[in-house]
Parts: C-alpha cells; sequence; structure tokens
C-alpha cells in the first residue's frame, strides 16, 4: 500500500475520469447500436483505431488539430454508414449471432488494412502546443490536454443528450433502443434510424480514438483491448441503457484507475471482477431492461 | 468420375505421398535457415529489421559460394508473436521446408515454444530473443545457442553505469511479464549492491498503454533516475506521458535497452535525453572496420543502416555458416561441438565468443542517449554513444546458477 | 451422391476413421494434420455448445487452457509416468472448470452470458499469468516429457510426428464417437429443441437448466481433451492458451465449418488451418484474409463449407 497522500489521490480521480470519458465515448456508440439494432459491434474497437489514424493522417496534411479533430470522427462515422448499409443490413432476420460474426470479422480486416496503409510502426499524434504541458489544479499538476479531452468529451456529451432528447428523430431512436419492434409497428423507416445509429455509433468511437492518441500513442492493436473493456461497460450498464452507458463507463474508469494505484497487479482483470459481480446480482446490468435479449 | 477410377487414383496418390524418404534429398540441395519472427503484431518493426539483417547474411555467404559449397536460403515465417504459431511455423520449416537450421525468435516465450520443435527434430537452433532461461536448464540443449543479450547482462550493465553517472536514488517502471520482471530483479540487486536505493518499483499490465496513474506518484517521490522498463509501443507511450506530466525537467530518464525503430517512431522530441543500453548502433562503424562494411550492405540494399535486431540475426545466419564449414556438416549435433570447440568470432562489431557451458554469446555494449530535435543526423543519426561495456561473463549468471556443471 | 451422403450420415465414426487414416498424406506435413485433429476436436466440443444447443460462449479458451495446463502440470511439475493419467488430469481440470463456471455463466443468456463465459476465461488467464511456479508464467509451461504410449503389453514411443499423429487420431476418434452416441440421445434431441426454441422446451417439461449445464460440461470435457493433446504435441503450453484469441479461433473454424453439422468443425479446422499455413507463407496479412473470408462466409455462405454442401445435395 502506497503512502495515500490527498494530492496524489485527487490526481488519480482525476486520471480516472479521463479514462471513463474516453469509455463512455465507445459505450454509448455500442449500446445505441445494441439498444437498437440488437446487433453485437464487434468492430468498435477497430473503429476507436481507425479515428486515431485517419486524425494522424488530416493532421499530416492540414497541420490543424481542430480540423483532425472533427473531421477524423465524421470520416470513421461515413464508414461506419457504409458498413451498416452493405454489410450489416443484408443479415437482417437471418441468425440473431451474424451481425456480431460480421463484425468479428471485420474488425480483422479493418486493422489489418490500416497496417498495410499507415505501416506496422505506430503513428506519433501530438496534441497541438497549447494543449501541451500542464495546469496547476491546485492539488497537483495535470496535463492540460488531458483536461481537453474531459471538457470535449463532456461537450459531445450534452450535444447528444439535446439531440436524443429535443429532436424527433433522436425520440425514435430513444424509443427505438427501448422497443424496436413496436417503433417498427408504428411505421417508422427503421432502416433509415439503424443507418443513422451505427453512423453516430462509429463516430463517437473514430472520436474517442482521436482524442485517446496523442495519450496513449496510436498503433493497430490500440483498438483490441479496449474493446473489450468497452463491453463490460455496456453490459455492466445494461445493454441498450445510454444512462447506463455513461455511469457504468464513469465508475469503471475510476475502478480501474484507482486498482492501478492501489493494487497494480490486479489492475486487468478488475474490470472482468466487476462484471461478473454486476452481472451476477443485476441480471441486466445497472439500467439494463429485464427481458430485452437478457 | 468412376468409383473405381476414384480409388485407383487415390491409392496411387497415397502411394506416392507417403514415401517421404523419396522427397527427402539429404547432403545435396540448398542449405535452408528456417527464421520464424513477429512479422506482425507490435513488434513488426523490429522484425522486418531482423528479416533485413538475415538477408544481409545470405547475402554475404552466397557470394563467398554458400556453405559447405551449397547456395544458402533464409525462410521468414510470420510467428503473429504467439507461442503455437511460432511452435507450428517451425514444424512447417523443420518438416515441409526441410530446414536444416532455425535461426530467429523475437518474444521470449515464443522462442520457448520455437526451441521444444527444434530440440524434438534435432535441429540447430540460434536464438535471437532476450531472455534469460533460454541458455539455462531446463531450456537449453547442447544445440540451443543464444545470440542475443538478455536481461541480467543488459541490466547489470545499464544499471551499474546509471550509478555511477546518473543517480543513485532510482524510481523503476516495468512490465508486468517474464521480461520485465527480470530486468526490475537484476535493476533492484545492481542498485543496492552498488549502494543505492529504490525508491519503488512499480509493474504495470504489458501493452496497457496508461501510465498517468503511476506517475503523481513517483513525482513525489522525486527521484533522481526513472528507471523505465517499458518494451515496443509501451516505450513510446509511457515517454510520452512522463514528458506530459514535466518529468523530463525533473529527473534523468534511462532504460535498460533502447531500440533504433522506436527512436525513429518516437521522434528525436521524445527521446531527447533518455540513456539506454544497446548491443549495436549503426554509427559504430566510425570506430569498428568490420561495422562498416555491414552498414554499407544494408544501405546499398535496403537504404538504411542495420539495427539492433537486425545485427542479432546477421550474426546467428553467420554463425550458423561458419559452425557447419567447421563440422563439414549440418548435423546439429556436430555443428554445435565444432561451435564450442572454436568458440570466438567477429563478424562485424568485435569480438564475440559463446561460452561453452551454456552456449551463450558474449558481446560488447554499449550506452547510448537519444539526440533531440536538430541535433539529428540525418534519417537514422538519432543517438550519441556514451560508452562501451566490453563482453564479460561475469555479467551473466553463472554456469551453476544457470543449472550446468 | 445422395445415396452416399446419407450412407456418411449414418457411419460417421467409421468416415471420421478412413479419412483422417490417410489425411497425414494429403496436407503438406504431418504436424500440421496432427493439428487439424485436435482443433477440429476443440471446435467439435464448441459446435456441440454453440451449434447444437445454441449458446455462443467467447470463453472456450478456458477449458482448453485447463485441459492443456492440467495434462502439462501433471507431467513437467508432478512427474506422472503414464500418458493416460496426464490426459486424464487435463480432463479433470476441465470438467471442474465446466461444472463450477458453467454453473455461473448459465444464469443468465444471450450477451450476457456470452460475457461471463469470457469474464472467466479471462480470470484464468490472469491466475496463470501470475502463478508463474506452476504454469511457467508467460513464457509458458515448459519441461513437458512425452511418456511412451502404453497400451495392454505395448509401450509405444510417439517421438515420430507419425506416431503421434495416430495416437492422437485414436483418441480424437473415441470423442468422436462418444458425440455421436450424445447426439443420438434423447439428450441431444432436447439440445437441439433448446436451440430452436428454450421456452418452448421449457413448456414441455425438459428442465432445461439442467441440460444446459450438461451440454456445457461436456463442451469443457472435449475442449479440454483437445487442449491436454496439444500440450502433448507441443511439449509447451504457452499462456496464450488462456488467451481470448484463442475463444475466438474455434469459433470461426466452426462457423467456417458448418454449426450445426457433425463434420463441419473438422472440415473448418482443416480450412482454417491449410489455409493459414499456406497464406502466412505468401503474405504477412494472414488476418486480413481470414477477416474477409469470414465476412463473405457469415454473408453469403452462413451455412459453412460442410454445411451449404450437405444442403445443397439434399436439396437435389
Amino acid at each position: 500500500m502506497p503512502d495515500v497522500s490527498l494530492a496524489a489521490l485527487a490526481a488519480q480521480v482525476f486520471t480516472g475520469l479521463v479514462l471513463g470519458m474516453i469509455y463512455v465515448l465507445l459505450a454509448i456508440g455500442l449500446s445505441l447500436i445494441f439498444g437498437l439494432m440488437t446487433v453485437v459491434n464487434f468492430s468498435h474497437g477497430a473503429l476507436y483505431m481507425l479515428g486515431a489514424y485517419v486524425g494522424f493522417t488530416l493532421l499530416r496534411f492540414t497541420g490543424s488539430f481542430a480540423t483532425a479533430l472533427v473531421l477524423a470522427p465524421l470520416l470513421v462515422g461515413l464508414l461506419g454508414l457504409f458498413v451498416e448499409r452493405f454489410l450489416i443490413r443484408p443479415l437482417y432476420g437471418r441468425r440473431p449471432d451474424d451481425p456480431l460474426l460480421l463484425t468479428f470479422g471485420l474488425s480483422l480486416v479493418v486493422v489489418e488494412t490500416a497496417r498495410l496503409i499507415w505501416g506496422k510502426i505506430g503513428l506519433t499524434l501530438d496534441p497541438p502546443r497549447a494543449l501541451a504541458g500542464a495546469v496547476n489544479l491546485g492539488f497537483t499538476y495535470f496535463p492540460t490536454y488531458r483536461l481537453f479531452v474531459i471538457a470535449v468529451t463532456a461537450l459531445v456529451l450534452v450535444g447528444l443528450w439535446l439531440f436524443l432528447e429535443k429532436t424527433n428523430v433522436g425520440l425514435v431512436i430513444r424509443a427505438g433502443s427501448r422497443d424496436p419492434l413496436m417503433v417498427r409497428a408504428l411505421g417508422f423507416d427503421v432502416g433509415r434510424i439503424w443507418f443513422l445509429v451505427f453512423g453516430i455509433g462509429a463516430g463517437l468511437a473514430g472520436l474517442a480514438g482521436i482524442l485517446a492518441g496523442p495519450m496513449r500513442g496510436a498503433y493497430a492493436e490500440m483498438g483490441v483491448t479496449i474493446i473489450i473493456e468497452s463491453f463490460v461497460v455496456v453490459v455492466v450498464g445494461g445493454m441498450g441503457s445510454l444512462l447506463g452507458a455513461v455511469v457504468s463507463g464513469l465508475i469503471i474508469g475510476q475502478i480501474v484507475s484507482l486498482t492501478t494505484f492501489f493494487a497494480p497487479k490486479l489492475a486487468e482483470i478488475v474490470v472482468f471482477i466487476t462484471m461478473a459481480i454486476v452481472l451476477l446480482l443485476r441480471p441486466s446490468g445497472l439500467f439494463g431492461e429485464a427481458g430485452l435479449l437478457e | 468420375m468412376h468409383r473405381r477410377t476414384f480409388v485407383k487414383t487415390a491409392a496411387a496418390a497415397a502411394a506416392t505421398l507417403g514415401f517421404p524418404g523419396v522427397l527427402r534429398a539429404q547432403g545435396a540441395g540448398p542449405v535452408r535457415i528456417g527464421m520464424p519472427l513477429p512479422l506482425t503484431g507490435p513488434f513488426a518493426a523490429l522484425a522486418k529489421d531482423m528479416q533485413q539483417g538475415a538477408v544481409l547474411g545470405v547475402d554475404e555467404l552466397n557470394a563467398k559460394g554458400g556453405i559447405l559449397g551449397r547456395k544458402v536460403e533464409v525462410l521468414f515465417r510470420d510467428d503473429q508473436l504467439k507461442p503455437q504459431v511460432g511452435a507450428q511455423r517451425t514444424q512447417e520449416l523443420i518438416e515441409k521446408e526441410q530446414c536444416q537450421f532455425i535461426v530467429g525468435g523475437l518474444a521470449a516465450h515464443v522462442q520457448m515454444a520455437i526451441n521444444e520443435q527444434t530440440k524434438k527434430a534435432k535441429i540447430l537452433y540460434v536464438s535471437t530473443s532476450q531472455s534469460d532461461e533460454i541458455s539455462a536448464k531446463p531450456d537449453t540443449s547442447p544445440i540451443t545457442f543464444h545470440e542475443a543479450l538478455n536481461p541480467t547482462i543488459t541490466s547489470r550493465t545499464v544499471g551499474k553505469w546509471i550509478i555511477e553517472n546518473l543517480g543513485k536514488r532510482w524510481w523503476i517502471v516495468y512490465a508486468d511479464y517474464a521480461w520485465g520482471k527480470q530486468n526490475n530483479a537484476v535493476l533492484n540487486e545492481t542498485n543496492k549492491k552498488l549502494g543505492g536505493t529504490v525508491l519503488g518499483s512499480t509493474p504495470y499490465p504489458l501493452g496497457s498503454a496508461e501510465f498517468s496513474a503511476h506517475l503523481p506518484k513517483i513525482q513525489a517521490a522525486k527521484p533522481e533516475v526513472l528507471v523505465s522498463v517499458t518494451p515496443g509501443a509501451d516505450n513510446i507511450a509511457f515517454l510520452k506521458q512522463a514528458a506530459s506530466f514535466g518529468m523530463r525537467s525533473q529527473m534523468k530518464i534511462a532504460q535498460p535497452l533502447l531500440w533504433i525503430s522506436y527512436l525513429k517512431e518516437g521522434g528525436p522530441e521524445l527521446y531527447d535525453g533518455i540513456y539506454g543500453g544497446i548491443n549495436w548502433y549503426w554509427e559504430l562503424q566510425d570506430t569498428i572496420p568490420t561495422a562498416r562494411k555491414f552498414v554499407e550492405a544494408s544501405m546499398k540494399k535496403f537504404n538504411m543502416p542495420p539495427g539492433d535486431y537486425g545485427a542479432y540475426s546477421y550474426s546467428g545466419v553467420l554463425e550458423v555458416a561458419r559452425g557447419a564449414e567447421l563440422a563439414k556438416s549440418t548435423d546439429a549435433d556436430k555443428v554445435a561441438d565444432a561451435l564450442r570447440k572454436n568458440p570466438q568470432y567477429d563478424h562485424f562489431k568485435g569480438k564475440q565468443w559463446w561460452r561453452a557451458c551454456d552456449n551463450k554469446s558474449f558481446q560488447d555494449m554499449w550506452i547510448v542517449k537519444g539526440r533531440g530535435p536538430g541535433k539529428t543526423k540525418g534519417e537514422w543519426g538519432l543517438a550519441d554513444v556514451i560508452a562501451k561495456v566490453p563482453a564479460n561473463e561475469e555479467l551473466d549468471r553463472t554456469c551453476a546458477e544457470k543449472g550446468h556443471a | 451422391m445422395r445415396a452416399a451422403v446419407a450412407w456418411v450420415g449414418r457411419h460417421p465414426v467409421l468416415c471420421f476413421f478412413v479419412v483422417f487414416a490417410i489425411f497425414p498424406w494429403v496436407v503438406p506435413y504431418k504436424s500440421l494434420a496432427t493439428q487439424v485433429l485436435i482443433y477440429g476436436l476443440f471446435a467439435l466440443g464448441f459446435n456441440l455448445l454453440y451449434g447444437y444447443t445454441g449458446l455462443l460462449s467467447f470463453g472456450s479458451a478456458a477449458y482448453w487452457g485447463l485441459g492443456a495446463y492440467g495434462t502439462g502440470i501433471a507431467l513437467a511439475k508432478l512427474k506422472v509416468g503414464s500418458l493416460w493419467v496426464a490426459l486424464g488430469m487435463g480432463l479433470g481440470a476441465a470438467l471442474l472448470g465446466g461444472l463450477v463456471f458453467g454453473f455461473f455463466c448459465l444464469r443468465r443468456r444471450g450477451i450476457y452470458f456470452a460475457m461471463l463465459t469470457l469474464a472467466f476465461a479471462q480470470l484464468l488467464y490472469f491466475v496463470g499469468f501470475h502463478l508463474a511456479d506452476w504454469t511457467g508464467g508467460d513464457d509458458g509451461l515448459r519441461g513437458i516429457a512425452v511418456p511412451p504410449l502404453t497400451l495392454p503389453g505395448l509401450a509405444i514411443p510417439l517421438e515420430r510426428s507419425v506416431s503421434f499423429y495416430y495416437f492422437t487420431l485414436l483418441v480424437v476418434g473415441l470423442a468422436v464417437a462418444a458425440l455421436k452416441r450424445i447426439l443420438d440421445s434423447p439428450f441431444g434431441a432436447v439440445l437441439q429443441a433448446i436451440r430452436e426454441n428454450a421456452d418452448r422446451a421449457t413448456a414441455c417439461g425438459y428442465d432445461i437448466s439442467r441440460i444446459k449445464h450438461l451440454s456445457f460440461v461436456f463442451y469443457a470435457l472435449f475442449a479440454g481433451l483437445a487442449g491436454g493433446l496439444d500440450a502433448l504435441r507441443l511439449t509447451v503450453v504457452p499462456i496464450e492458451s488462456l488467451h481470448w484469441s484463442t475463444s475466438g479461433q474455434v469459433v470461426i473454424m466452426t462457423l467456417l465449418g458448418g454449426a450445426g453439422t457433425f463434420f463441419g468443425p473438422f472440415v473448418g479446422a482443416a480450412a482454417f488451418l491449410v489455409l493459414e499455413d499456406s497464406i502466412s507463407v505468401i503474405t504477412e496479412s494472414w488476418p486480413l484474409v481470414i477477416g474477409a473470408v469470414f465476412m463473405l462466409f457469415v454473408l453469403f455462405l452462413p451455412r459453412g463449407i460442410w454445411g451449404t454442401l450437405i444442403g445443397g445435395l439434399q436439396r437435389r
């Protein structure tokens, strides 16, 4: 047990917050896609990686991090639209596990293609000068860029919330997450909504990637571990529940960060232990609906 | 197709294929060296370096007439950094491709699996992986040779240098797996022996790039030297995060090993002033004549100088050839004996030799320091050579400690 | 042709032995054939759980690993002298895992069940990684010496690739025969009823939770036996045996071959491994190839190679 100084602990909590934000971005996408389409998107990690890689190229070409930050998620979102329309839509009505299996294969293809295009060596993504350096928070110095990540994610979440709560499309999406059959029965063109939702989910994953890139480096395998952790976040929060994704993401970010502080050896599996405990006590996760593909 | 025809054809096919003796050509045809290496995965850059080094070795041999008058071929196989795949590829290289020698393996755990297959098939294996175990019982064998450095040697060497030149109060961050743990243990032992203090030793799961959880704690402890045992992509992530927390100006950073491929990937700003050990660096051609031809051959063929792992594979290939020539055979036991009876060699960086009890290669190593932005020379002039540490059997564990004798 | 297929369907075990007796001479080298048999067995177990019972598990590596480490530790650390005892210990470890983990995982369904199976497998991976004194940690378990095969009156050494292949064929063949028995029994019929409509099966009065558990245990046993055989084949047990990528591989193999068919797992394992072997020589981008192939199968050949073959023949 290391000496627990309040300052160090507080710094750890902030670190957990940053980690949690990345998880939230990924979990929301996964949860939206699952809730509406009952599709388990195994390629989410690969899309996250693409966000960082595409961002790297955009940064190289335009020299502007802001441009890369806006464009990369959009481009990844576009890819998401393509994937839904041509790869996942044909599987509608077939075995329930088919989209999961397809996206699993897709993740292999995307990662390997990225290696072919961008090379086997990882990429270095540097945040802009303005965001380099650390801010004095009083109790500790904290890297400015990480505070930026927290701010951007919070903004995006607010924007997303407004979209889902205040627009008609958002209403349909929320309803569809709860009860896809009913929404279809009411006559909505589900295909268009799926299209949009998958694109949004992919875009969020891409955003998470380009945000995380400058912190952790960008390399082809970066999506591989994070996708499992993201699934755990979604499952703990409850598949299909957006509030669950946010709460669970933040909580698990803290759990991982604090475990790294107090018991570093357990950091790898604390995520799974948490999931196992939650699933065994609350069958559908914290906020999930019972019966929704239990 | 008629059933009878099918049966006849199948029988004929089975009969032909069932006589491997016809297919196996002993004592004629090319000498084949199989090289399993992680062409895909996080160490792909190092594997590419290894590949190039091997090709240079083979070119050099064939220019002189090959091995025992036979052409030399090297066959590369991707082990995907996975032991099962490495083992399977090795079996394929031995059974299907009829390789007489195996050189390679980068990751320690993959190399163990490769070694199991070569031991069973009685094929000579030269490992180019950094592992303490491969030259010790129970893994080693009379036909297992270890060309690369290992954690004991690198951490004793670099540890001693750090105490003497950078500071005595350390904090160590290490990847929680065999290589990391071994380095950590040796660093701790070396530090203690030379009168230093290790303020803390932090493990982290290999491949997990989140270090920010540990850094505030380290900063608070104010070590003189931060020793980073972080391989591959983790190295870059770690240095980035340490820099973002402002630690570069607060303490010196050193590593048991620096890899040129990662110096390139991370860039001079990241590696500015980082110290580390290395087995080979191309700028050594300024002081070592045999290095010059190695570097020139590489520049000519690949437009880049050879790196640390390229050096290991080059040396491994040339040693296999030297042993075969001395033994006048490709038989594993005979070649192994020949190498043990004639242990000294110098292909490109000065004197190296095989220790008899454990087939371990002893070789010089150097301490280098990353050059900052503006100070690099061309694409690959990324480090300054600070010191040379000559080869010394005392830097490794003794034969007895490894279970021999 | 239809008659031939029907005949094969009635005598699967015999056909299995015939095909695999000559198999080593059809593939480029012997140990590839052994690998196909072993992974085929692994996929056979997974197929029982997924193809016949309808439960998708992401944690198959746990039981393969328990079998591999059980057998390996018996030989390397406990210095057990008998091949059968060592394999038996691997089976025992897998059985335990199947019983205990199965009990917990089966309390949930669907994606939650799948994630729980993954959680337990990751837990085992972590334990295996850190209990280095027993498992060798991330360097893998080494020091496995394969004892000779002891049959009444005989002791056959298994060093040569060919001998080891036929030993593996014997063991896997016995497992295949066992599977045939299982599937032909009323238990086998209920499994498929559960796959088609679990609620209906319950309504018919079956205790599906007990049956699912039993299916899970069989799945673990087949996987464990395969793992144990692989430990003998490689004389090393890498920690990756417990990694989720191992779980992912068996999913791909089963689907490639045809989930829910008897021979699908072996066809899938053969296709995957032979393809991997040939492609790896040509290009490093094997994951790209297998990923694309897999996607094509999901889209256009969902019944897998064998499933499509027999489906097509039956229709004509």
